[in-house]
């Protein structure tokens, strides 16, 4: 009994695994002349997904009805939150990509197949209850990461980055087990409430070393400084809408986990990583802006926007409240919305033969020739950089909000200075497309795909957005609220 | 006017007017842009015709909770009243001064300034700390357009020091602003202004806005961005910056930083006493010396808004009156003079005031318009800046005499600047064959400049009807300070009247020992109730 209403519990699970499979033998046969059907089959699981998960959302679930597998599995309004917000970029990733793959003949059936499994390794990685959960998703999801970003077997540079994400994802996954065996050796269990009851009070050192290694470990992940010197190099080099992926959805999933991990196992701990998580927040949105500066790759430079993101998004979990961890949600659905639209922006810039144009300076003057492109670009750069009226300043706001709650001023008043420094290189690349000299580089025709969801996150992130601030709050405080039942 | 949501329309006739631009031709935009700035001008003389004196003190108020953690609410005061209708009064002569100089992305331009409007507008009639903040904020993006886009050779720099400057004064002014409504537990304007935050807080959190203020006023010495952007900007760039753009710096003031923090004001009057007194006499001197017309006007302006400043924190009614009577004139006045630089720079183009000479042989019109502003900036009597001159002047004269004095010599340097700017001009010979080729104005300059005309001697002579919305409003400000004003160093003290004229002719002899006896009188007489005061509080 107890068995299948767990099974129940993971029903989007079990739609994405079973059609990745069947998807797997239908691409197995029918080979890379199915990949367009293949794509849309799995947007079709991905929405039967979502459409399992938004309910729970909906009714703000957590508590024991959400338990399953003995506490392996947490499928709470949180974990709801977050797994639609993975969903939608995954959705948003496999319609953009037919396009960019088939010009250069690299489309093969097996794309849509990695997204799934690697949107399926992030849904287990949100609803994780356990360490070991935790860690399945996590591989399941970078095994499928480490593919996509060598996809394009005929380019040097994307296999450049496969093989130095796969180098450096090893590591850290290392640094993360060694951590979590830190932390079981230490707490004697690996579920989350577990550790949570048995390392109370005073951290042993040991018990320190194996938190700071588990943040270590996560902090890859999620690029956030010191440990993000793989991303501009993978976000190069891998082919743009797996950058937009990339960028995204496994950002989403990673900062889920680790907001799991930090408030839920360390939950009774804050003390103990809220200065690691302070640190790794301003370094972050230090070295994210000052990085992107001497950019002229435009992925490059969307790279390090990332890591300045990140860096915000840190400082609501260091507020370490409710308000921070719902702040941190609201900031990432308009973060995915953002990043989606400007990887899409650059995947529409193409040359007159329909090369990829990546290089800043050939989009000079691109708004004359290229007007409502030019435009939503722009609107993407004036959100990162969190100028209102674009929708990119709420998220900051909220962060920000939270942690002055929190009574953290300084950390607020240094992170929202350092967001000027930011501010200048978006500068740039509005400056290049509006008051250059036109280059005429970037002339080519866009797919129609393209600019739907391109049109679809600029409706997002314009001052329209605002009308959903009351919604999404709600939402993003009963995911919030889930994380913290048990403080 | 019941029910009628005209601030609510005001904004939305030029959003859409902007949205409009954007997907018409060239002649089309500037038709739209020009109409819906027109129908905002006719909105705004609506809301001030209907604007009840003596009524409630915040009027044509909207609410609507349709966003999370802040609302849509909107109202007006007298002062915020007086600044949208200097708003709406600058735009249709903005359109009309880039009418003909404007021919690269004309929908995108128009598009631009009608956004413009709508954010001026939403400043001041917003009624929500937060929704402030962004229309506040959101006035960077058209005006980097603006400049970036359409502006001179070394736009590019302007317009990146004009964004990162005043980005950088207004991050702080958010954290601030978080930091309040935490505290008081309300976005709401009218509430916190009367919201008593903790003094050793409010020293904070007066920095914090001071940093956004003084950056967007713009305070000495952190003006630089002003010259670059004013001279780059194309003429209506200019004169929305100077018309409207740097009274948002003293509208925060007033708004803000007096009645939310006033032990702070009071605290920290010295450096803005200090920096207005540097910023009258260094930038008048730097205004003196200047070969560039534009550059010139830009300095004169940060020496005008100093004066704002030192009415501003003079703590009492005149000062408050002149500060905001500084503030339109020079809304009014600065543009105009942008506005007559741009009409030589359409036919020379260039800012050079060398390359000008005897203007007023050749264009004549133009001269005696030129002649108006130049005296209206020097601020004589009869113009609309010697009413708001004078009451700031006075005012700080009541709270400290010396500040009084250094900001006086700013209107002798005023007028040395002006009139020597307006002899190289429109007096002397006509050195250059192709300035005194130039012709007179033509129907679209004197439908820009002669309204200008009127309104500045309409404020210089009649300025009670700019005053009277305002009154109750400065008041009740005045009253909100009265309990940290700084001591003034001039006590002054009314004296007894003496019981004959000085003239009349005595009866007698000694009528002169008799006349030292009643001073002596007087004095004492003076003296004598402090006393018994004194006496009575033992």
């Amino acid at each position: 009994m107890e068995f299948k209403a767990s099974l129940a519990l993971i029903a989007p699970e079990v739609v994405l695994s079973v059609s990745g499979l069947v998807l797997l033998l239908i691409a197995a046969w029918a080979g890379d002349k199915a990949s367009r059907l293949v794509s849309i089959l799995s947007v079709a699981a991905i929405v039967a997904a979502g459409a399992l998960t938004a309910p729970i959302l909906c009714a703000g679930a957590m508590g024991p009805d959400t338990i399953a597998f003995g506490g392996q599995m947490q499928v709470d309004a949180f974990s709801a939150f977050a797994k639609l917000l993975i969903y939608a970029a995954g959705i948003a990733c496999l319609m953009v990509a037919p396009p960019f793959f088939e010009r250069i003949g690299a489309m093969k059936a097996e794309y849509p197949i990695l997204i799934l499994f690697a949107v399926l390794g992030m849904g287990i990685m949100v609803s994780a209850g356990d360490l070991l959960t935790l860690y399945i998703g996590l591989e399941l999801n970078s095994l499928a990461a480490y593919v996509l970003a060598a996809f394009v077997r005929s380019d040097q540079r994307s296999a450049e980055a496969g093989l130095k994400y796969f180098v450096l994802g090893a590591l850290a996954s290392g640094i993360l087990l060694y951590g979590m065996s830190l932390t079981y050796g230490f707490a004697g269990t690996t579920s989350f409430d577990g550790i949570r009851a048995a390392l109370s009070g005073d951290l042993s050192s040991g018990a320190m070393f194996g938190l700071i290694f588990v943040l270590a470990g996560l902090a890859f992940k999620i690029s956030a400084v010191p440990f993000h010197m793989w991303t501009p190099d993978v976000y190069e080099g891998a082919p743009t809408p797996v950058t937009a992926f990339f960028a995204s959805a496994p950002k989403v999933a990673a900062l889920g986990l680790t907001m799991r991990v930090a408030l839920e196992a360390f939950g009774g701990q804050t003390g103990a990583w809220q200065q690691v998580v302070i640190f790794l927040a301003l370094a972050s949105i230090v070295v994210g802006a000052l990085g992107a500066i001497g950019q002229d790759n435009i992925k490059r430079l969307l790279a390090y926007s990332s890591i300045n993101n990140v860096g915000f998004i840190l400082i609501g979990l260091a507020a370490a409240t409710p308000r921070g961890a719902s702040a941190m949600l609201i900031y990432l659905a308009i973060y995915v919305a953002m990043t989606i639209g400007g990887f899409v922006a650059v995947l529409m810039l193409k040359d007159k033969d329909g090369e990829p144009v990546e290089q800043i300076a050939q989009i000079a003057g691109l708004s004359s020739h290229r007007k409502v492109l030019a435009a939503c670009l722009a609107m993407v750069m004036f959100s990162l950089a969190g100028i209102p009226p674009l929708f990119g300043f709420w998220g900051k706001f909220m962060v920000f909000q939270a942690a002055v709650e929190a009574g953290m001023v300084p950390l607020a008043a240094i992170g929202i200075a350092a967001s000027v420094i930011g501010a200048f290189y978006y500068l740039k690349v509005v400056k290049v497309m509006y008051f250059d000299e036109p280059a005429e580089v970037a002339v080519g025709k866009s797919d129609w795909a393209h600019q739907a969801v391109l049109l679809v996150s600029a409706i997002f992130i314009s001052p329209l957005g605002y009308l959903l601030t009351g919604w999404l709050g709600d939402l993003a405080d009963k995911a919030a609220a889930a994380l913290f039942l048990v403080a | 006017m019941d029910g009628f949501p005209i601030l609510s329309v005001m904004l939305a006739v030029p959003l859409l007017g902007a949205v409009a631009c954007l997907f018409v031709d060239a002649k089309t935009a500037r038709m739209v842009a020009l109409l819906a700035t027109l129908v905002d001008l006719a909105l705004g003389i609506l809301l001030w015709l209907n604007y009840d004196i003596g009524g409630a003190q915040w009027q044509f108020t909207e609410k609507a909770a349709i966003f999370a953690g802040f609302q849509w609410a909107l109202g007006i005061d007298g002062i915020a009243l007086m600044l949208i209708v200097l708003s709406v009064f600058l735009m249709p002569i903005c359109i009309l001064a880039s009418w003909d100089s404007i021919t690269k992305r004309v929908g995108e331009y128009m598009a631009a300034f009608l956004l413009m409007e709508v954010l001026m507008i939403g400043v001041f009639a917003a009624q929500d700390l937060f929704l402030f903040y962004i229309f506040f904020e959101a006035g960077l993006i058209p005006m980097y357009l603006i400049i970036g886009i359409w502006g001179g050779d070394n736009r590019i720099y302007a317009s990146y020091k004009f964004f990162l400057y005043t980005l950088l004064g207004s991050v702080l002014m958010l954290i601030a602003m978080l930091w309040m409504v935490n505290e008081a537990g309300t976005t709401d304007i009218p509430t916190l202004m009367a919201y008593d935050f903790p003094p050793h807080a409010q020293t904070w959190l007066f920095l914090a806005f001071f940093a956004s203020f003084a950056v967007k006023m713009p305070m000495w010495p952190v003006h630089t961005w002003l010259p670059d952007a004013h001279v780059q900007a194309p003429t209506a760039g200019s004169v929305i910056l100077a018309g409207v753009l740097l009274k948002m710096g003293g509208y925060g003031f007033i708004r803000f930083s007096l009645p939310m923090f006033p032990e702070a004001s009071a605290q920290f009057v010295w450096l803005i006493w200090g920096l207005s007194m540097a910023a009258v006499v260094l930038t008048s001197l730097i205004a003196l010396v200047q070969h560039d017309m534009k550059k010139l006007i830009a300095y004169s302006s940060v020496a005008h808004m100093a004066i704002v400043t030192i009415g501003l924190f003079a703590f009492n009614v005149q000062g408050l009156e002149g500060a905001m009577m500084v503030m339109l004139g020079h809304g009014l006045v600065s543009g105009a003079l942008f506005l007559c630089v741009g009409v030589i720079y359409d036919r020379l183009h260039t800012r050079e005031i060398d390359r000008y000479g005897g203007l007023a042989i050749n264009m004549k019109y133009y001269a005696l318009f030129f002649m108006l502003f130049t005296m209206a900036s020097v601020g004589l009597p009869g113009t609309s800046n010697f009413v708001g001159e004078f009451l700031s002047l006075a005012g700080i004269y009541q709270a400290n005499s010396w500040v009084a004095f250094v900001a006086t010599t700013g209107i002798i340097l005023g007028a040395a600047y002006m009139l020597y700017l307006y002899r190289r001009v429109a007096f002397g010979d006509q050195k250059n064959a192709d300035a005194a080729a130039m012709p007179d104005l033509n129907l679209r300059e004197w439908l820009m400049l002669a309204p200008l005309a009127l309104a500045v001697l309409w404020m210089g002579v009649y300025p009670e009807s700019f005053l009277a919305p305002m009154r109750a409003d400065i008041a009740a400000l005045d009253a909100r300070l009265a309990r940290a004003k700084p001591e003034g160093d001039a006590h002054l003290k009314m004296g007894e009247p003496r019981e004959a004229a000085a003239n009349a002719i005595g009866h007698g002899e000694g009528h002169g020992a008799g006349e030292g006896e009643g001073a002596g009188h007087g004095e004492g007489h003076g003296a004598a109730p402090a006393d018994a005061a004194e006496g009575e509080a033992h």
